[in-house]
């Protein structure tokens, strides 16, 4: 199970890590099975913690007996050349299946065109696969790198050993052959693999990594791996699963959260051409997490008799407790609560005494509802259950959580379940949360057929794990030149944590730690408090989390003070940051993280400085329907800025000609993917501001498809998106979500410039803009 | 029972008339190139030829296709790379690419009947496809590359 935690609390950064010759092991399987020499690749911690719980073999993937194994990759060379490298995070747009490998790639100087990407299964060996919190480069460079270097070390020991030569006198040059530096004496790493699977495992110290600038991948901007499988429409992704003999099963949910199903006419449901029968699925017992919702599938041959046969059952609910959950009057409450003192997220200096000193206070209210994940892909899954063993395919960000859950759902052991990650089109967070593969192992389980399925779209945006809606509150007291002395902050939220515990109502200091508990202005007084709020839907994690809303709040308040107090918002946000600090914060984190991440304001200045000029900030006039904003932030450790142009007409309506980001990610390991990445945050930003909101009328959700829940498109994204990549020797930071956060209060603070009208509540067309 | 074409192999099918054309070609046929998105002709993702130009498989019923050539994402590439899809590769614009198939195939579509578009074409062709990833600034660069490629 994942928690907010995990999904936000870094972890600890330096970390041992242990490699095996495995080459001859049995539990190889597939393409890795055939290649003469393997090597897999560890951390010790996980090894320990093995040994801690008595973990005793590899699981899924084949017993290796009494040694507790957890390896976070295998890279393997076959005697043709062939170099395979496991991906075991998951593809779902975020480029890992393309970036990770190539780090491994570089220190082992393979040639990338003879590499081959294999995709792991679900399998506890590999330590956390679970593909979210914008985690799999920055966990995975310094593993990955010690993996090639590792290897490169052994077929240049192997080169020498069949040389009788020194190991000095060899190098791994040109790629994938090692070369004798005192003849033209050459050997491929095929020709070598097979001796060097014999040598022992050279100790870390014994390592050369190379030097940054003769990496060839790291770095280097390379197109995604899979993209021509991509354009061809080949079957990639969960929902191109076919299984021979396979039902299709679509489900009824109950349409509120905890409901269930009074009685059932499923008569019209099974005359309908190709419908096999239906079949109820249990309510979940509290808290829901990751179980399915109930209700009733409806099996049939194919995926449009499924859909249709559901359309006519006649089914009588009990809604249960949550039917009175209305959206609007929750936002009410959440605004009043977050208009009272909260529970002390972090604390600095005397906010209360300055603000009873007087002086000019300004204060503002922000809010900004709950938002849906909207994959292009709905969830999906295929299962096929055979007695006690389970097989799964699914997209999912969590293959591990789907043998969980599955596992837990049947009554059997997480062994024995294989779960085999598909391509994800698009995951964003939601696919995180295995509850629809849950539903086809128990349809699977009772059909004794393999089962697929498939939500519709409705289903998706209905029966989501809906990113929180929020209510904040910020109070400042600025002195006589216009810069804050005080600075308060409340946000109030129904958190991650209710999915996992009904009866939580605070964040979890995860959730506080993005983007409220501390802020990056050189404030000396400052206080983040954390109001409490009731959960009446299932809550989850979309795309950058909690920082969505907490970025709005402060950088739309930043731009309000600037105006307040006649400043340049840009020069104003400069004074604030101020010449470079430290940010301090909550005591309880790892004091290694924090140590190598340091929260560094000089980062968060320069990306602002870049994204500026880029921008041409100040040569351009603002008013009379256009305007600049800009906004920053750090999140997942990475520093972005991000100004944004807009045009409004007299109706309101809005174009985005250009968006100017600046990214301060530390090594990046590709940039033509963290620019994609950011070019895609700008789209997912402007779908935030514009028009996302989802809402509930007595517990049933308002928006059911993507006329209703509109998101952006070729027309009304914005036009340009220009990515500034700052060079930097700094660790590797996340990259899939920090693009995200600045957009939206970018966009409403150009819209502030163009017009003169804050915006203070999301998305933008419930302010009259479209 | 009706009778059409798909990539060029005659079909018939006699099952429940309503059924979407994409549900014929996926669950049916096995062609799962062309993707499932929305059900209501609004994200594109379903998106194939009907004799050259583009249509919503998704709300297409098959009592509607007798007679008629379709053409998915399986069938522009027989004789390689379609001029489109090269584009797309080198503009590197996939990102999860679950709607690329639909985008492409749209392209196709606009690039026929407006082989040298305009940034407003491009809008107005494009509009109805839905990449949630974001990645319309290379789709655009992409059209834009096909466009002088096929010239």
């Amino acid at each position: 199970m994942i928690t907010t935690e995990e999904v936000a609390v870094e972890k600890t950064p330096t970390r041992r890590i242990a490699i095996e010759n495995v080459s001859r092991r049995s539990f190889l399987q597939g393409m890795l099975a055939s290649s003469a020499f393997v090597l897999c690749v560890g951390e010790f911690p996980l090894l320990a913690k093995a040994a801690r719980n008595g973990a005793s073999g590899l699981g899924a993937a084949g017993s290796v007996g009494a040694s507790a194994f957890h390896p976070s990759v295998f890279v393997g060379i076959h005697t043709d050349g062939m170099v395979y490298i496991v991906a075991h995070r998951s593809e779902m747009g975020n480029g890992v299946r393309t970036s990770l490998p190539r780090i491994l790639a570089d220190e082992l100087d393979a040639d990338w065109s003879r590499v081959t990407v294999v995709q792991a299964d679900g399998d506890a060996v590999y330590g956390s696969q679970d593909t979210d919190g914008s985690h799999s480069v920055r966990e995975f460079f310094d593993v990955l790198r010690e993996a090639g270097a590792t290897a490169r070390l052994m077929l240049v020991r192997a080169a020498a050993q069949q040389w009788g030569v020194p190991e000095s006198q060899c190098v791994a040059d040109p790629v994938h052959v090692v070369s004798d530096k005192s003849s033209t004496r050459k050997l491929g790493y095929g020709e070598l693999a097979v001796l060097a699977a014999k040598q022992p495992v050279p100790k870390k110290e014994e390592l050369k990594f190379k030097p940054p600038q003769e990496w060839r991948y790291i770095g280097k901007p390379a197109p995604g791996y899979d993209v021509t499988d991509v354009c061809s429409g080949k079957p990639l992704f969960g929902m191109d699963v076919r299984v021979d003999g396979m039902l299709y099963a679509a489900i009824a949910h109950p349409p509120v959260l905890g409901g269930k199903v009074k009685s059932v006419d499923d008569s019209a449901t099974l005359k309908v051409i190709g419908v096999k029968k239906t079949i109820p699925i249990d309510p979940f017992k509290p808290p829901h997490a990751f179980q399915p919702l109930g209700g009733v599938a409806v099996i049939a041959d194919n995926t449009f008799a499924a859909f249709k046969g559901r359309k006519n059952l006649k089914i009588e609910w009990d809604n249960g407790g949550n039917a009175s959950y209305n959206s609007a009057e929750y936002k009410k409450e959440l605004l009043e609560t977050a208009r009272q003192p909260g529970k002390v997220v972090y604390s600095v200096g005397d906010a209360d005494a300055e603000f009873a000193k007087g002086g000019k206070i300004i204060e503002a209210e922000y809010y900004a509802p709950h938002l849906a994940h909207a994959s292009m892909e709905p969830p999906v899954a295929v299962a096929d259950v055979q007695g006690e063993k389970v097989t799964v395919w699914s997209p999912t960000q969590n293959p591990q959580g789907v043998q969980e859950e599955v596992a837990k759902a049947l009554g059997l052991k997480k062994e024995n379940v294989t779960c085999h990650v598909t391509f994800l089109g698009g995951g964003f967070g939601r696919k995180s949360k295995p509850d629809y593969a849950v539903e086809a192992a128990v349809l699977s389980q009772k059909t004794g057929k393999p089962v697929k399925v498939i939500w519709s779209r409705e289903d998706d945006i209905k029966f989501d794990y809906f990113h929180s809606v929020a209510a904040m509150y910020i109070k400042a007291a600025v002195d006589g030149s216009g810069m804050p002395k005080a600075w308060l902050q409340r946000s109030v939220f129904p958190p991650i944590g209710s999915t996992f515990n009904q009866t939580e109502v605070y964040g979890s200091a995860g959730e506080m730690s993005l983007g409220w508990d501390v802020i990056p202005f050189d404030v000396p007084n400052f206080r983040s408090e954390n109001g409490q709020a009731v959960a009446h839907v299932r809550i989850g994690w979309l795309r950058s989390v909690a920082n969505i809303y907490h970025a709005f709040a402060v950088q739309s308040f930043a731009n309000e003070l600037a105006y307040a107090t006649n400043r340049d918002p840009y020069d104003y946000l400069l004074a604030m940051i101020g010449s470079g600090h430290v940010v301090d914060g909550p005591k309880g984190g790892s004091p290694e993280m924090a140590k190598k991440y340091p929260y560094d304001t000089v980062r968060l200045r320069r990306v602002a400085e870049l994204a500026a000029a880029k921008a041409n900030w100040g040569k351009k006039k603002s008013g009379k329907g256009s305007g600049m904003g800009i906004a920053v932030h750090r999140s997942f450790l990475t520093y972005v800025a991000t100004v944004v142009e807009v045009e409004v007409d007299d109706q309101g309506a809005f174009r985005v000609p250009h968006v100017y980001t600046a990214v301060d990610a530390g090594i990046v390991a590709n940039p033509e993917m963290v620019r994609s990445q950011f070019e895609g945050a700008a789209v997912f930003g402007t779908s935030i501001a514009r028009t996302g909101e989802i809402t509930a009328t007595a517990g049933v959700i308002d928006q059911s498809n993507f006329f209703d829940y509109q998101v952006a498109r070729m027309n009304d994204a914005p036009r340009h998106v220009d990515v500034q990549i700052v060079e930097s020797t700094a660790p590797p930071a996340g990259v899939g979500e920090p693009g995200v956060p600045p957009i939206a209060p970018a966009i409403c603070n150009a819209i502030y410039a163009a017009t003169g009208k804050r915006v203070r509540e999301l998305p933008l067309t419930r302010n009259g803009f479209s | 029972m009706v009778h059409f074409k798909v990539n060029g192999s005659a079909q018939t099918f006699d099952g429940d008339p309503e059924m979407p054309l994409l549900w014929y070609l996926r669950d049916i046929l096995g062609l799962t190139g062309t993707k499932f998105g929305c059900g209501m002709g609004l994200c594109g993702a379903c998106t194939v030829l009907q004799n050259g130009k583009a249509i919503r498989s998704c709300s297409t019923p098959m009592s509607k296709v007798e007679g008629i050539e379709v053409t998915t994402i399986e069938g522009i590439s027989i004789n390689g790379p379609h001029a489109v899809q090269k584009a797309w590769a080198e503009v590197n614009v996939p990102q999860c690419g679950y709607c690329q198939p639909g985008q492409i195939m749209q392209a196709v579509s606009l690039l026929s009947s407006k082989p040298k578009p305009t940034d407003e074409d491009i809008d107005e062709g494009m509009a109805g496809n839905i990449c949630r990833c974001g990645t319309y600034q290379r789709i655009r660069a992409a059209i834009v590359t096909a466009a002088k490629e096929t010239a």
